[in-house]
């Protein structure tokens, strides 16, 4: 938590002085029980002999402490809240700029669900711990703190009751709390565990429910839940033993201070009213450790957020961003010089010693099964991954030496997953250029092939795409990422796999336009499929198998040399004739 | 529900229906919760005590030479009987509170999800999987904190004023009425300040919603921010949003945080006044007609209960806001219990003998009535027959597979499969008739031994071998760190897409239905693999009804029956030839094959 303090950054006057104003308040509320003393022990016999004015005098004072132990008191809640929100905005802000600074591996390590709970939940989390700080956790020890003060200005040797009733109460909060804390951690796994099974359950209702095992499923969650309730029951038997502990001891101390504050009463060292005021401060120093025993439930949820918040903080990008370079547009678009690549340290490579010229305006295409490395051709093309061995390089220059925004610029790239995001069809045209016009936009609807479909939207470029385009079809969805790419005006387009979706009618359309692209634009594009069909026409294929290049060269080149890309071609299109 | 209300009754909608309904669950821990309740009510009996007898003890400790030690001693021992009750009965009270709630919130808990299971999926489907997650999870446990832990503090709190008032009565009337009279004010501030709140937070909580969307679907397609350069818009976004979040926040804040000083300023005046009234009295002695005299200990008593009488207001203040977000969690949650159940199939016979003669006549389907789909649909379907379904993106394919699996219901006409109308038979033994592989994988998070023996969990190690060596996934499975107990992550987790659909499909092979539904099955399983599936669910196909959701010509040329589908209906249908030579949509789907 301590290493979050940073984002309290501007608010530091504020942090300070709210707990200020709390002590003051705390001094206040500490100053009354010897007000009520002075009552009993002088104001009650001046009443005895008729002068009534002590009385009034203890009664404003009383009631004086209070309104000023409400001004600052405000004040200190206004100041915390103001802190406490800003802190969490602040944190809120700088972690997701961190969260934008990681590349993918970053992205693989923490899931985007966790990374979401931490933006979310878990800032909230140390946000509320802030305010807390602020409003109540300092007022706690400042009570204990000035009522033991108070103690030993009323007499030194009482005050040693209060000093070991506090040391003992410290014990046992910290006992407790550092065997509960793991605990707590454990239940909130399990709970992790139910919830999944909830969505899992979820997502797979159909399968679930097509192979009849509702039951299995429901025993299986039954179980999981039912571990949970005993874990929680099981940590909760722990943390209950706080607040009858605290009241214990303290009732204890009074017991010690009734006995030894008569023997001194008995010997005039002290008066009836003086021990008022000590059983008064026991009193309080029992309802201030009561707050923080409750708040200390805060705080270890809050812990376990900022050390989730700093893990992410903790992460740096693992690829640095590139000084700068003038791309040369006579040079190649995309070479690769002999790269391997793999995902995880020890794992097998992904892609093996991969070699490529693709010169500007020239199409390439690239084919292979599931899991051949296709996916992650394209992923170092871009720089979304970074090649520990061999070089890539872009329009004559390493990737490593140009900045984000120079290499993602020179690309256009419609994903494997189309993914579009909610708010209008423009909006989401214009991601790739904000300073898109509306002709544009068309322009590339058209050669993408969505022209009809927006047309046949009465809002047109209005139309609003729903979150993750749920109202569209998956055609719909692959065409409008298409055309969402080309208002980028790339000087490299690639498509991962993405006419999968559309007929064989609008996928002929789509080679055709960005056919002619090529011709009149100079644009270079790389084309992804399993399909032999979206590629026949390719300057260049690739033909990928297991990491490995197995085949490079046009159609018939490898319809002669490549066994595998003839193997396919076969079973894709003369299959069915021979059968 | 009172008589005096005006509306009828609304499911729901009070807090008082919800609290009601949630009785239901807590009963079998209503004996528990008594237990709590009595023990919590003795540990407050001896936290009252208390004071009395410091109050009685400090009554002899007069002033030098003064001192009564033979009373000190003995009121010691009579304090130390009563802490040790008070610290007792609190643990065991806390103890019986933290069971019961805990259980009946796993009750509630189990009954949600086993509601999933029995919701029509029409439910699952439109209802977004987060906000059902939500319910499950979150707003339950807000139950418990709120409804449970809540009641037991409040009961707590409203005994302790109680008792207190009691205590106060009997030592001096007069202080006792004037605590009762100035008590509403501490009430009347909370509630002010409360209903102020409402707003701030709604406000608060909107902002909250708006900024995880943005950020979940930023980080979720992080990969496309990444390539578009958004990530600076995006924080521009995300910065606006959050913005907002800090004023509505703050307001929130300080709102909510003004209760604790206001109440507590109001507890001031009540100690102020027991203090002077009470001194005052003391000073009169006997002196006050209709009283019994009033002593110092009596005092210091009053000025503590003072104290502690007010303190409970606090906490109920506080614990009203928590039982009002608990009882608009309990109606979310009961809203998803109440969702109506897809009818009850218990009293009707299992589907037998099933060999795969599907009869499918003059079917009317739509998910929504202004948007028909299916309209007068027939189709017989011939023991072993093999259907293709064919058709653009989006034409309607999954609907019939819903409505043959049942996962729909028809909305007029019949579906019969060997002559027994699907919805006159269990949904379990119509579904068990079929092997189905959607499009979409599912595979849960477990061993990938378990995953294959999903539907028959008690298959042996050698037909869990025997299908996955058919689904030709064996080799890829031995290759795993751990073999068949490789687990698997959530959602399949670490293996690639074509991998977990060679998975789906040995789960099938394991079972070996009548009857097969096979969606786009090998869309995502590289070429060469895809052959020998092909081969694979030949063997499977053979004798065996399957409906295919089709991309490949030589499936499609093969099929008994095409079923050409556009815009949710079937348009065409019939033997590849035959279509061919009616030019109509499948031919021109077709042809435009060739075309570059």
């Amino acid at each position: 938590m301590l290493k979050l303090i940073r984002f309290l950054k501007g608010y530091g006057l504020k942090t300070v002085v709210g707990p200020l104003f709390k002590l003051i308040e705390a001094v206040f509320e500490l100053i009354t029980p010897l007000v009520v003393a002075w009552v009993i022990d002088t104001a009650i016999p001046m009443g005895e002999g008729g002068d009534y004015s002590g009385l009034v005098t203890g009664g404003l004072i009383i009631l004086g402490l209070g309104v000023f132990g409400l001004a600052f008191s405000l004040t200190a809640q206004f100041f915390a809240s103001r802190a406490s929100l800003g802190f969490g905005t602040n944190l809120r802000r700088e972690l997701y700029k961190h969260i934008n600074t990681f590349s993918y591996a970053e992205l693989d390590k923490f899931s985007t669900t966790s990374l979401i709970t931490r933006l979310t939940s878990d800032v909230n989390a140390a946000q509320q711990a802030v305010a807390m700080f602020i409003r109540l956790v300092l007022r706690a020890p400042f009570i204990v703190v000035g009522a033991i003060v108070m103690a030993m200005i009323i007499d030194v040797k009482m005050s040693v009751i209060f000093v070991a009733a506090a040391f003992v109460i410290g014990i046992c909060l910290y006992i407790i709390m550092s065997i509960s804390m793991p605990k707590y951690k454990g239940v909130q796994a399990k709970l992790d565990t139910v919830s999944g099974l909830t969505k899992e359950n979820l997502v797979g209702a159909r399968v679930v429910r097509a192979f009849g095992a509702e039951e299995r499923e429901k025993a299986r969650f039954n179980a999981a839940s039912e571990t949970l309730a005993e874990a929680s029951v099981k940590v909760g038997a722990l943390s209950a033993l706080l607040n009858p502990l605290t009241y214990a001891t303290l009732n204890l101390a009074v017991i010690a201070v009734l006995y030894f504050g008569g023997i001194k009463v008995d010997t005039g060292a002290l008066t009836q009213g003086e021990i008022i005021a000590l059983v008064n401060y026991m009193t309080q120093i029992l309802n201030a450790m009561v707050v923080f025993a409750n708040l200390l439930v805060i705080f270890t949820k809050a812990s376990a957020s900022a050390a989730r918040i700093n893990e992410v903080f903790d992460t740096k990008p693992s690829i640095e961003e590139g000084k700068g370079a003038a791309p040369d547009y006579d040079a190649p678009a995309v070479e690769l010089i002999n790269v391997t690549f793999s995902y995880t340290e020890s794992g097998n490579p992904a892609l093996e010693n991969a070699n490529l010229t693709l010169n500007k305006g020239e199409s390439l295409g690239i084919l292979g099964g599931t899991g051949s490395g296709k996916t992650t051709l394209i992923n170092l093309i871009t720089g979304l991954y970074r090649v520990k061995t061999g070089k890539v390089k872009v329009f004559g220059n390493d990737i490593k030496d140009y900045t984000f925004e120079e290499l993602y610029s020179f690309f256009g790239v419609a994903p494997q997953k189309c993914v579009l995001f909610s708010g209008t069809v423009r909006d989401n045209m214009k991601w790739g250029n904000e300073a898109a016009t509306d002709e544009e936009i068309n322009l590339a609807i058209e050669r993408a092939q969505a022209k009809e479909f927006v047309e046949a939207q009465k809002e047109g470029l209005n139309y609003v795409i729903a979150q993750e385009g749920k109202n569209l079809s998956g055609g719909q969805r692959q065409r409008l990422t298409i055309a969402r790419a080309l208002v980028k005006n790339p000087k490299i387009l690639i498509l991962d796999d993405s006419s999968s979706a559309l007929d064989f009618a609008t996928d002929a359309k789509l080679r055709k336009s960005l056919g002619k692209m090529r011709e009149e634009e100079k644009l270079t594009t790389i084309t992804v499929s399993q399909r032999v069909t979206g590629l026949k026409y390719c300057d260049e294929i690739i033909v990928l198998e297991d990491g490995k290049t197995v085949g490079k060269g046009k159609h018939d080149e490898l319809m002669s040399s490549c066994e595998t890309y003839r193997e396919i071609f076969m079973s894709q299109n003369k299959g069915e004739e021979t059968k | 529900m009172s008589k005096f209300s005006p509306k009828p009754k609304k499911e729901n909608k009070t807090d008082f229906a919800a609290i009601k309904k949630l009785l239901k669950y807590a009963k079998p821990y209503i004996p528990t919760i008594i237990l709590a309740l009595v023990c919590s009510l003795i540990q407050i009996a001896a936290t009252l005590t208390a004071p009395v007898v410091i109050g009685n003890t400090i009554d002899f400790i007069i002033g030098e030479g003064n001192v009564d030690f033979g009373i000190i001693l003995q009121n010691a021992g009579i304090l130390g009987g009563l802490i040790g009750a008070a610290v007792l009965f609190q643990y065991i009270s806390t103890l019986l509170i933290n069971k019961a709630s805990y259980f009946a919130v796993k009750d509630l808990r189990e009954t949600a999800f086993s509601k999933l299971n029995s919701v029509p999926l029409s439910v699952i489907d439109t209802k977004s999987h987060g906000d059902l997650m939500a319910r499950v999870g979150t707003d339950i446990d807000q139950i418990s904190d709120g409804l449970i832990q809540g009641f037991s503090q409040l009961f707590g709190g409203v005994v302790t004023i109680v008792g207190t008032l009691a205590f106060m009565l009997s030592y001096n009337w007069l202080i006792a009425v004037i605590v009762v009279l100035l008590t509403p004010l501490s009430l009347f501030v909370a509630y002010f300040i409360a209903k102020g709140c409402h707003k701030m937070f709604a406000e608060q909580a909107k902002k909250r919603g708006e900024l995880s969307g943005l950020s979940t679907e930023m980080l979720t397609n992080q990969k496309i921010v990444k390539l578009f350069a958004y990530e600076k818009r995006a924080e521009e976004r995300f910065g606006v949003i959050n913005g907002e979040l800090k004023i509505a926040g703050q307001n929130a804040a300080f709102y909510s945080a003004m209760v604790n000083p206001c109440t507590r300023f109001v507890n001031n005046v009540v100690y102020v006044v027991v203090c002077i009234l009470g001194a005052y009295l003391v000073i009169r002695g006997n002196g006050v007609p209709g009283m019994s005299a009033f002593t110092v200990g009596g005092l210091s008593c009053c000025l503590s209960y003072a104290n502690q009488y007010t303190k409970p207001f606090n906490e109920i203040t506080g614990v009203v806001t928590e039982l009002q977000t608990a009882t608009a969690a309990a109606a979310r949650v009961f809203d998803l219990l109440e969702t109506p159940d897809q009818p009850s199939d218990k009293n009707l016979p299992d589907l037998t003998n099933v060999n795969g003669n599907i009869e499918i006549k003059d079917v009317y389907f739509s998910y929504v009535k202004e948007n028909p789909l299916i309209q007068g649909f027939s189709l017989s379907v011939k023991s072993g027959q093999k259907i293709a379904i064919v058709g653009p993106t989006g034409c309607g394919k999954t609907t019939l597979i819903n409505l043959l699996m049942r996962f729909y219901d028809v909305d007029s006409g019949e579906i019969a499969v060997e002559g027994e109308n699907v919805n006159e038979v269990t949904r379990k033994s119509l579904r068990e008739s079929y092997g189905m592989v959607l499009q979409e994988t599912w595979l849960k998070k477990g061993t990938i031994r378990e995953n294959i023996a999903y539907g028959k969990p008690d298959a042996t190690e050698e037909e869990i071998i025997e299908a996955a060596k058919s689904a030709r996934v064996h080799n890829f499975i031995m290759k795993t760190e751990k073999g068949y107990e490789t687990e698997l992550g959530e959602d399949g987790g670490n293996i690639s897409q074509g991998q977990k659909q060679l998975l789906c499909i040995a789960r099938i092979m394991l079972n070996t239905p009548p009857m097969l539904i096979l969606d786009e099955a090998t869309s995502s399983i590289d070429t060469r693999t895809e052959i020998k599936i092909q081969q694979a669910f030949g063997n499977l196909m053979k004798g065996k009804t399957s409906f295919i959701v089709a991309h490949r010509l030589s499936t499609i040329k093969n099929a008994d029956v095409i079923l050409v589908m556009n815009k949710g209906n079937v348009i065409e249908k019939g033997r590849h030839e035959e279509l061919l030579e009616k030019g109509g949509f499948y031919a021109n789907l077709y042809n435009s094959q060739f075309e570059h």
